[in-house]
């Protein structure tokens, strides 16, 4: 029985690593049967700069990590098909350990973790501790958001400067759940919640930040791809947690300007009335 | 020594009689192995209700909407067996909630704690037996709380384990939670101190009541480990309980520790304010990250026996084990903020929590190296014990690594609160902890109950909880991958997602094959508690000073007093002519006594 152990723990590396093979190349063996497994499950399209980035660091540590899965796992099997009681005769080794091995297998990973944790970190700062700027007269100031998102049990609340470019005056552009931005520019969101906590998650930009009630937040990212994508929240809500689906168009500058002028002559249309719950703060 | 206290606990029996001894002798009992097999009944029961609570999240998953088969009109009769999306929040908060706080956590300290501690240090019992008794019935307040909370529409706290408030301190944020998760908050605090007490008794008794000749660097990894959890508990629950408190009186009392100003929630204003939401999730990773290595340590530290036992074979490396565990302990207090890197916490503190938290990887590396090393050169007996050790290093491994992903915090930044983070959770706690948790049971079921488990049972039981966990959980890592959340009642409406549900629909059955392969190990220890076939002292020829007591200890545990003249790992010395050497064996005449300046280690 001990050649059927050793086997059972050698397939965790193989099957591990053929499942994650299967998931980046959608190659499912299965596909066709009763449980087919349709096309796409990895990383979801990145259409961000800095998700790029993220993407890399991501594969990074994987084939790293993969590594050093199949030969941790490679030598148990070696060590349980060698070493089994049943066929083998040898003696057992009397030793209590090796300061040498000890030391290389401390420093070694050591080493790697080390790097990893200093590669890692230009990536964080671009994504949450490097806002944009934009120069206002002579002084260089944070970007100013473009939108701000409120999260609120259980929909999206946006709010688009109007003419003035200010967010906070009267011209401002309302709507739910349905977000736009221009392709290929730095844009800046802030969010921020008026009951609980939610979170801003948008998978194709790598973007995702908690929404703490009491705090204004911002994100930041460029977008380089046009297309329509899920505004997803990541941090349970409610019992409606599930239902706090939003929808982003990313889509060129000319055709966003058409699409908030639309937007505001609809609202002007229907009696300029803010959405209840929307006050200035 | 240990006679004299045998003897003043048979008088102090010997004057009840009938029903008054029966309850003192089993049911508000002192003894450390009653206590011990206590906690191992009920939490093994909880184990089955966190079980049956998981297959409800995964039969949503699986079949959004269309209702748990049988209990499910039985529960909602009115909403067509139904699962609401309030029951879904329930459900897996309670999963969470059952499984760490009434399984693997009581289990680790309370059952193989308890039951080993006295034994393996070669005491009679614990230093404090009636605080241990009371560590065992604080656990009923939190039982009947927490099971209470299910009674009240709608079926309970939906706040998630981690409670984070607004959610789970405004009343009005959670409609129909309001008793349920006072009742949980209240719950808690009373395995809080159950805890406490514990660990307070751990660690008095390791460092004061260890037998003649049992140094610190003689005493099994179990004990070291238990030791160790001890140490943790002390230092980070009151942090837990203090916040458990102000979290209460947010709710009871409106004192806002956690609730920021100019809340509406529900379109009703919600009052007070002047607190800080992310307060209460420093407060509670304070104590809930060490608590992953609470589930965890006393796991290693058992395999790690385990593991040496059956390879006939000393542990590679004992003093790093011990050293690291330490450093796992040490390093596991300043390491919290890893749950908190898009919480909206300061970015560059993040960072300092990511150096820490890839530090941390170090010792759980150091651990699995050395277990290879144990293997290596050995003879290997692949008993049901040792198939369950070692699938606990092979998921290990996989649970450690998938948590070096997330400890990347840009990589987190996508990865966090999706099914990526709950397949590493679940590689650590359920096929790694859990999987000890088997092993022990195996290992030492001789000992508590004086008869073996059935091996080729227990082999069965292993292969399939073996491939349906993987089955289960493996998948989990490219859910992940995809971006897939957590504790989404209907996911499939998102667009990103809508593709998922085949997989999900799998994940569900290796799920309910698993939890359907416990039936064989219910089955095997209930039959084996009473009808196995009976053993001496020492059925697996092992060294550790529990195996020298009868099978089942009596009242005192030994019935001689334990002289220790080494640690318990040398197996296969070429001391004695046996492929062990028990602790207590007095070395053959002409050889020094070994390990006096603790050079049996290296
Ligand atoms: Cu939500
Ligand atoms: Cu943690």
């Amino acid at each position: 029985m001990g050649r059927f152990w050793s086997l059972l723990f050698l397939s965790v590396p193989v099957i591990g690593v053929l499942t994650f093979v299967c998931a980046m190349g959608n190659l499912w063996p299965m596909s066709g049967g009763s449980f087919s497994f349709p096309a796409d499950h990895w990383l979801p399209v990145n259409v961000s700069e800095n998700g790029a980035v993220i993407d890399r660091l991501f594969m990074f540590i994987l084939g790293l990590t993969g590594v050093i899965f199949v030969a941790t796992g490679i030598a148990l099997f070696f060590f349980l098909w060698k070493y089994d009681a049943e066929k083998n005769a040898e003696p057992v080794k009397f030793t209590h350990g090796s300061h040498a091995l000890e030391i290389v297998w401390s420093v070694l990973p050591a080493a790697i973790l080390l790097f990893i944790a200093i590669y890692q970190m230009n990536a964080w700062a671009d994504a949450k501790l490097r806002r944009p700027t934009e120069t206002i007269g002579t002084t260089e100031v944070p970007k100013r958001p473009l939108v701000e998102v409120t999260g609120r049990q259980f929909e999206w609340r946006l709010r688009y400067a109007g003419e003035d470019g200010e967010i906070g005056t009267p011209d401002d552009l309302y709507t739910v759940n349905e977000l736009h931005i221009p392709v290929d520019e730095e844009i800046v969101i802030a969010i921020k919640s008026e009951d609980v906590l939610h979170s801003f998650f948008l998978p194709n930009l790598r973007i995702k930040q908690d929404i703490v009630p009491g705090m204004k937040q911002f994100v930041w990212f460029r977008a380089n791809q046009t297309g329509t994508f899920d505004v997803v929240c990541a941090e349970l809500c409610g019992w409606g947690h599930y239902k706090m689906r939003g929808r982003m168009t990313i889509e060129s500058r000319e055709k966003f300007d058409v699409w908030l002028d639309k937007q505001i002559e609809e609202q002007e249309r229907s009696e300029f009335t803010p959405k209840a719950g929307d006050e200035d703060e | 020594m240990s006679s004299t206290i045998v003897d003043a606990h048979a008088g102090e029996h010997a004057h009840r009689g009938g029903v008054g001894a029966f309850i003192s002798k089993y049911v508000f009992s002192r003894d450390h192995k009653i206590i011990g097999l206590q906690f191992l009944f009920s939490t093994l029961l909880w184990f089955l209700v966190g079980g049956l609570l998981a297959l409800g999240i995964r039969i949503q998953l699986a079949w959004p909407w269309e209702g748990m088969p049988v209990i499910g009109p039985m529960l909602f009769a009115g909403e067509g067996g139904q699962i609401s999306p309030e029951f879904y929040t329930t459900l897996f908060t309670m999963h969470a909630t059952v499984m760490i706080f009434f399984v693997i956590i009581p289990i680790l300290a309370g059952a193989f704690g308890n039951y080993l501690i006295p034994l393996m240090i070669g005491a009679d019992d614990m230093a404090f037996p009636t605080l241990n008794m009371l560590s065992y019935w604080f656990m009923w307040p939190a039982f009947a709380l927490i099971g209470m909370s299910f009674f009240f529409p709608p079926y309970g706290a939906g706040g998630g384990w981690t409670s984070y408030p607004p959610l789970s301190a405004v009343w009005e944020a959670a409609p129909g939670s309001h008793w349920p998760q006072t009742l949980w908050l209240l719950g808690v605090t009373c395995v809080g101190i159950s805890s406490m007490l514990g660990s307070v008794n751990y660690m008095t008794t390791i460092i004061q009541m260890r037998a003649p000749g049992m140094t610190m660097f003689r005493l099994p990894m179990t004990i070291w480990a238990m030791f160790i959890t001890a140490i943790l508990q002390a230092f980070a629950l009151p942090v837990l309980t203090a916040a458990g408190f102000m979290q209460l009186l947010d709710r009871v009392a409106g004192t806002g520790f956690f609730v920021p100003e100019g809340l509406v929630v529900n379109n009703s204003i919600a009052a007070s304010g002047g607190g800080q939401p992310l307060l209460w999730q420093h407060l509670f990773w304070f104590y809930s990250h060490p608590a992953v290595y609470i589930m965890i340590l006393p796991a290693m530290g058992m395999v790690s026996d385990i593991i040496s036992c059956f390879s006939r074979k000393p542990l590679f490396g004992y003093k790093p084990m011990v050293f690291s565990i330490s450093g796992i302990a040490g390093l596991g207090f300043i390491v919290w903020g890893h749950h908190m890197f898009v919480s909206g916490m300061n970015p560059i503190l993040g960072m300092t929590f990511m150096v820490a938290t890839m530090m941390i990887a170090l010792p759980s590396a150091v651990k699995v190296f050395n277990w290879l090393g144990t293997i290596w050169g050995g003879r290997l007996y692949f008993t049901t014990p040792m198939l369950f050790s070692l699938s606990f290093v092979s998921m290990f491994i996989i649970g450690g690594l998938s948590g070096i992903f997330m400890a990347a915090t840009p990589v987190d930044i996508f990865i966090h609160d999706t099914y990526f983070i709950v397949a590493h959770f679940h590689y650590v706690l359920f096929t790694g902890t859990a999987m000890a948790v088997f092993g022990a049971i195996y290992f030492w079921f001789p000992k508590m109950f004086g008869r073996m488990m059935n091996e080729q049972l227990g082999k069965l039981h292993f292969f399939l909880t073996f491939v349906f966990m993987n089955g289960t959980f493996y998948l989990m890592h490219i859910l992940g991958a995809r971006g897939f959340p957590r504790r989404l009642a209907d996911p499939y409406d998102y667009e990103t997602f809508s593709n998922l549900q085949p997989m999900n629909q799998f994940i569900t059955i290796c799920a309910i094959g698993m939890v359907a392969s416990q039936i064989i190990f219910a089955g095997n220890f209930i039959y084996s508690m009473f009808w196995g076939p009976t053993v001496g002292r020492n059925p697996w020829r092992a060294n550790g000073l529990e195996w020298t007591a009868p099978s089942p200890p009596g009242h005192g545990n030994f019935d001689f007093q334990p002289i220790v003249y080494r640690g318990p790992y040398e197996y296969g010395s070429p001391e004695v002519d046996t492929d062990y050497y028990p602790q207590t064996q007095p070395p053959p005449d002409g050889i020094e006594p070994t390990g006096k300046s603790e050079h049996t280690d290296h």
